[in-house]
């Protein structure tokens, strides 16, 4: 049984339609009127999907980028890394599922891949921790991005998180200094940086490792200082204001490619990625592709600087 | 009550009597309650005479102390867009902006950068202005800090920075959350330079300035009793339903967690400082003062 959000309700209200149908069809014999009455429907539903998907505010928009039935980093690197080698641990106090990182060949090339898992049930939700980095993970992440470094790797990263861990314990274990490190890191290395927002970029939890020199986000991925509803029970002392700070943050892809901080738009399949994963999966891949190749015969200095400059020139547009 | 309250009429009394204690002139400790003259507490440096309570200071009430005869030099920044998102929550962003603005010292926005000399020693400095606009990081504060950056690496002086901050200014939206990577850069620069760059933790810096620019020193000092942390700490107490330590994400904590070098107290900055950045630099000592 899919997920429907709240505004896909005409929508579940056709499918529901069709699978009902299809239910009865498959009993009796007059399955001919019936397919002809399910393509009518399917005709309907699918401009019923087109029309809504077209005109998204910025609170659906958050509301598809964080579907259960979303592709999640899990899903990418087994789509479109070859080889994959999971690497594990900080080396100094833990492993941090939350942050998935390791060597394949992404599009023929060596590269080092990291990415945030959330998790699609609740077994590994909890083991990915809802995809909320530890400062454990954010120093795994710095050691693979050195490593990749050191052999001259260009790094992939996979951006989905609500926002770093803020538990007590990540406190005691200097998650301001692990995220902050982790931003030099990135703007350090020598080699290319390429990091897509799949879903959720939730302020320094996901700059941490993605302070790249491109930053690509999937249509319906969005990207913000804070989450919409901290945001609103700050500013608006209400949490339930969520849908006008989502409006007001500016935090589309669409919004983030005007202010000139996403690079390019993956355009997802109609109705949103979790509708065909397979093919958001393959888009994205086609994407990171063609920017690595763009990126791979840059000397270690030039592209250091050119993400340096990038993030130099930023806000020189507004809206 | 005398003669003159009891003999005068409410009204000619309204004009004649004595207002209580004139606002400003006595404070209240934070920490002990006790009454503070201010006076005592500007020649003090806003430590409290009774408990050394740190209370927050803006930057032109810290300006003369760190520097010798209280000589220095205000740098001006460059100014970014103004309000690029055209934000409104329960009131326009450029409103609260001009609100601030009135009452901002120079820079006019959250940030000041000066240079001077410290202890004979040459220095350049961005403080936090917590009291605009809670110290959030926009555009305008991450410009005073590439501003700083370049000026110690024109100078060949040391970056000193002083945090206080609510975290990043949510009103610029994804533009203030970029000023965590354009901070690493500038201060990234000035250590590229092989110059010292000296954080000084003050009360509160907490949010995307603790996970950027705040926590990337060569050398953490913090003021006694801050707060400094990375999340709020309603945010954490939601996240966990428990009650944190005492001391939770105060200077001490993160001096026992090993993110602070050294606690100094606000009397003993400048000399620290100068200290440490003459060893680093590898100048002589400064002649005893």
């Amino acid at each position: 049984m899919p997920t429907y959000l709240d505004f896909e309700k005409p929508i579940a209200d056709l499918e529901g339609k069709i699978a009902e149908l299809r239910h009865q069809g498959s009993g009796d014999s007059a399955g001919i009127d019936i397919a002809d009455e399910v393509a009518k429907l399917q005709a309907k539903v699918e401009r019923q999907i087109r029309t809504t998907y077209t005109k998204l505010t910025a609170w659906q928009r958050v509301q598809v980028a964080r579907h259960p039935e979303r592709p999640h980093a899990k899903h990418y690197i087994a789509g479109l890394v070859e080889e994959f080698t999971p690497l594990a641990g900080d080396r100094g106090f833990a492993e941090d599922a939350a942050i998935m990182g390791g060597l394949g060949r992404i599009a023929g090339r060596p590269a080092m891949i990291i990415g945030q898992e959330k998790g699609d049930d609740t077994e590994s939700r909890v083991k990915h921790n809802f995809g909320m980095v530890k400062p454990e993970g954010y120093r795994k992440a710095q050691r693979l991005m050195q490593l990749a470094d050191r052999f001259g790797l260009p790094v992939v990263t996979f951006v989905d998180t609500a926002g770093a861990y803020p538990g007590i314990d990540a406190e005691e274990r200097g998650q301001g200094e692990a995220i902050a490190r982790s931003i030099e890191v990135c703007l350090d290395l020598r080699v290319p940086l390429v990091s897509l927002v799949i879903g959720e970029g939730g302020s320094g939890g996901a700059i941490a490792i993605a302070a790249a020199n491109r930053v690509l986000m999937m249509e319906h991925s969005v990207y913000s200082v804070i989450t919409p509803e901290g945001c609103a029970s700050i500013l608006w002392r209400s949490a339930e204001k969520a849908q006008e700070a989502a409006e007001a943050m500016r935090m589309t892809s669409d919004d983030l490619k005007k202010l000139a901080i996403c690079d390019e738009i993956v355009p997802e399949p109609v109705g949103g990625a979790h509708r065909d994963p397979a093919a958001a999966v393959k888009a994205a891949g086609d994407a990171i592709a063609r920017h690595l190749a763009d990126l791979e015969n840059l000397d270690g200095d030039t592209v250091r600087r050119a993400r340096r400059d990038k993030f130099l020139a930023m806000g020189q547009v507004g809206l | 009550m005398n003669w003159l309250t009891n003999f005068i009429p409410p009204k000619l009394k309204a004009l004649v009597a004595r207002k209580e204690a004139p606002e400003n002139l006595w404070l209240k400790c934070p920490a002990c309650e006790q009454m503070l003259f201010h006076r005592d507490l500007d020649a003090n440096q806003q430590v409290c005479n009774h408990c050394g309570h740190h209370l927050r200071v803006r930057p032109l009430q810290r300006l003369p102390h760190l520097f010798d005869g209280g000589k220095y030099e205000v740098h001006t920044v460059p100014k970014p867009i103004v309000d690029p998102l055209k934000f409104r929550d329960q009131k326009r962003y450029i409103d609260r902006l001009k609100e601030a603005q009135s009452q901002a010292g120079p820079g006019g926005d959250g940030i000041v950068v000066a240079s001077g000399q410290m202890e004979g020693q040459p220095a350049v400095v961005a403080i936090f202005d917590f009291g605009f606009m809670g110290g959030s990081m926009g555009m305008a504060v991450g410009e005073g800090v590439v501003t700083a950056a370049r000026i110690a690496v024109q100078k060949k002086a040391p970056l000193i920075l002083f945090s206080a901050s609510g975290g990043a200014r949510m009103q610029e939206g994804i533009l203030s959350l970029m000023q965590m990577p354009r901070t690493t850069i500038a201060v990234r620069e000035v250590k590229e330079a092989g110059l010292p760059y000296i954080v000084v933790l003050t009360d509160p810096t907490t949010g995307g300035v603790t996970a950027s620019l705040a926590m990337l020193g060569d050398i953490h000092i913090a003021e006694p009793g801050s707060l400094i942390g990375f999340s709020g700490q309603r945010v954490t107490q939601a996240a966990i339903r428990e009650t944190p330590p005492p001391d939770f994400q105060r200077a001490e904590f993160q001096y026992k967690h090993g993110m602070v070098d050294l606690v100094v107290h606000r009397h003993e900055l400048r000399k620290t400082l100068a200290r440490i950045t003459a060893i680093l630099m590898k100048r002589p000592a400064a002649e005893a003062a």
